[in-house]
């Protein structure tokens, strides 16, 4: 459809001015290669921390929370409110038990679900550490561990000792890997725990977990669930939480919903639990893709810059073109194929820089850290990244060259031939 | 009589940058393998004439007929396919493509007709370079040919597709009088082998007088018409 004369007249074009091209050819190189640089960083940074944030957090956690309703009171069973006007100042929650009621039923009757892959009963509580003078504040939680692991990435994060031997060992502790060193404890110490209510006992440490994020490496520790009823003062019935894992993680939200009306506790799928960590990942996805879109709109008006200067140039050989029998359409073409080979071209060594700088970034050492941990910087290396890159390159190119085209097209070659 | 173009009431306006009718009702025709020259003084509307009946400007009232086919009305599209196939072009500055040898400039309008293949594209082009006494130079950059031999180049680049009609608009205006004396014999003997007609607008009156034929105008009017032989 293009003829081969119009596809000749561009590339003399192209290669008669090397300096022009190659500027405009830049620009969109570095516009791509900025972008796949971001998007695989940022990505390569959701995809990590998504991963180790779901891989601790259930796909459904039902619990019961405290409730902070305080606009009845028991008052009017009391007294004649039709006498009186009763008024309770301050009031303050009872001490309820911020246990589920009849968990044992939940439980099986869950287990029963098709779309349930694992439950898991355990007893949640804050729990201070103790390490000689120093009380570290946590959490524990009493879980039967084999159930557990099946719901969490447990089994893969363990760093030190072995997730059977909390099994084996009396009053045994799977710990937190950035715990354990605070308390400066390791396998086959001792730690003494103590809850808010003054109860204590010592445990064993039987092994450490890193899930890589500081907000649970740094907190949490497991224990058989017995150990903590035990610990409390509760019965074996005692259990306040509720982890599900579903066979399809996609339907989390509507499991959510739907425990929550059938027992009327608070029930969580793991994107609410998460929010926060999922504003991030938006953040850093619209940050990159704002980021992206500027550089490739610069490059863009370059190549709108000099596709126009190169157009004003060219007037002679337009109208000459013209008289000789190049339509309006040659001419478009003639120009287009100009900035859609520099888009091309820039976009594919776009995409080598890309790889090169992401590869650069990934073999840098990412700076120690509380919070996250990790040795280098997290990088992703997807193909499609690579393909929107070119793509979305090639589409800016095309639509920068498209209006000048246009403009030659256009031009009247009388005008210019009667000089 | 073997009519190659006419002109019926041919009106034309410029609106900017006030009202100018710049041609006023020109009437008439051109046989085939004439050499005719548009002669008159300068601002009469000869260049004018000669971008209408190219059909590069389709803004006029009236009627062209080139080779028995009305050109008035046809689209851009089809009438860039019409003058790539019968009209050959020269002006009075040479416009060929700088960036091109004069060979490749030659051979453009071939390869926009795409009737033959490269090969014979090139060797058709170096014939038409040769007849002009160029052939020596096929391979230089355009950009670095003289005048003459630019102006050369380019009536090599206007016979490429054996056009019926040559039109030039003072084709020799840039040149030495030998270059133009080369140029006018070039031209003269393409007419007389009659398979081209030539029409070209002049102001060398020396070059006007060994034409066939002499149409002279004044203020958008055709004032005469003389035929010399
Ligand atoms: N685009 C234009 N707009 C207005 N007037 C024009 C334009 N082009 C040419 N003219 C006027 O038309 C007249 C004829 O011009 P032209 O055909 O170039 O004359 P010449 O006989 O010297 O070739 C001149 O007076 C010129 O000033
Ligand atoms: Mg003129």
């Amino acid at each position: 459809m293009i003829s081969r004369v119009n596809f000749k007249i561009a590339k003399t074009h192209l290669l008669a001015k090397k300096k022009q091209t190659l500027v405009a050819m830049l620009g969109v190189t570095f516009g791509i290669g900025m972008y796949i640089l971001m998007i695989s960083f940022m990505s390569g940074f959701n995809e990590y921390l998504s991963d180790a944030m779901l891989s601790a957090t259930p796909d459904v956690h039902l619990y019961n929370d405290i409730k902070t309703d305080y606009s009845h009171s028991i008052l009017s069973d009391v007294y004649d409110t039709s006498k009186y006007l009763s008024v309770v100042h301050h009031p303050k929650p009872k001490d309820i038990q911020p246990n589920i009621k009849n968990p044992l039923a939940i439980v099986n009757s869950l287990k029963s679900d098709e779309r349930v892959l694992a439950v898991s009963p355990q007893l949640t509580t804050q729990i201070f550490y103790n390490s000689g003078p120093v009380q570290i504040n946590g959490s524990l939680q009493g879980v039967n561990i084999i159930e557990d692991a099946k719901l969490t990435s447990l089994r893969t994060k363990i760093k030190t000792g072995k997730i059977e031997s909390l099994l084996t060992t009396s009053n045994g502790i799977l710990m937190g890997h950035g715990l354990s060193k605070k308390l400066n404890v390791k396998v086959g110490d001792a730690v003494n725990l103590a809850t808010p209510k003054g109860n204590s006992m010592r445990f064993r440490v039987v092994g450490t977990f890193q899930f890589g994020v500081g907000s649970i490496d740094n907190i949490r520790s497991y224990v058989n669930l017995a150990s903590v009823q035990q610990l409390m003062g509760k019965n074996s019935q005692f259990i306040t939480d509720i982890n599900i894992k579903l066979k399809n993680n996609a339907q989390s939200a509507a499991m959510a919903k739907e425990l929550k009306n059938r027992y009327h506790y608070v029930s969580e799928d793991w994107k609410t639990a998460n929010a926060s960590a999922m504003v991030g990942i938006t953040v850093r996805d619209v940050m990159t893709i704002v980021v992206s879109f500027t550089l490739l709109v610069v490059a863009g008006f370059g190549i709108y810059n000099i596709m126009n200067m190169t157009i004003q140039n060219k007037l002679k050989d337009i109208a000459i073109l013209k008289a000789q029998g190049f339509s309006a359409q040659d001419v478009r073409q003639i120009f287009l194929l100009q900035s859609i080979t520099i888009g091309v071209l820039g976009a594919l060594f776009g995409m080598v820089l890309g790889y090169i700088m992401s590869y650069g970034v990934y073999s840098l050492p990412f700076p120690s850290n509380e919070m996250i941990s990790i040795t280098r910087f997290p990088v992703t290396f997807h193909w499609y990244h690579y393909v929107f890159g070119l793509v979305f390159g090639i589409i800016t190119t095309f639509f920068a060259g498209f209006f000048p085209s246009i403009k030659a097209g256009k031009i009247d070659p009388v005008e210019i031939l009667r000089g | 009589m073997n009519e190659i173009l006419s002109v019926r009431n041919l009106n034309k306006h410029f609106t900017e940058p006030e009202d100018f009718h710049v041609l006023k009702n020109i009437n008439f025709s051109i046989q085939k393998g004439e050499f005719v020259s548009v002669v008159g003084k300068s601002g009469c509307g000869k260049s004018t004439l000669l971008y209408l009946l190219s059909t590069l400007d389709t803004n006029y009232t009236g009627e062209i007929f080139i080779g028995g086919e009305k050109v008035s009305g046809m689209k851009h599209k089809a009438l860039a396919a019409f003058r790539n196939e019968h009209i050959g072009f020269v002006f009075q500055f040479h416009f060929l493509l700088p960036e091109f040898s004069a060979l490749e400039n030659v051979m453009i309008p071939a390869q926009k007709a795409g009737k033959f293949p490269l090969s014979e594209i090139k060797d058709r082009a170096y014939e038409k370079l040769k007849l002009l006494d160029m052939h020596e130079h096929a391979h230089k950059l355009s950009s670095r040919l003289s005048g003459g031999q630019a102006q050369r180049v380019a009536i090599a680049r206007a016979l490429i597709n054996e056009p019926s009609i040559i039109m030039g608009d003072e084709p020799t205006g840039n040149l030495d009088s030998a270059n133009t004396q080369t140029v006018f014999q070039i031209l003269k003997d393409l007419s007389s082998s009659g398979k081209q007609t030539i029409i070209t607008v002049t102001h060398d009156s020396e070059f006007a007088a060994n034409c066939d034929r002499i149409i002279e105008m004044k203020d958008g009017e055709i004032i005469g018409d003389e035929k010399m032989r």
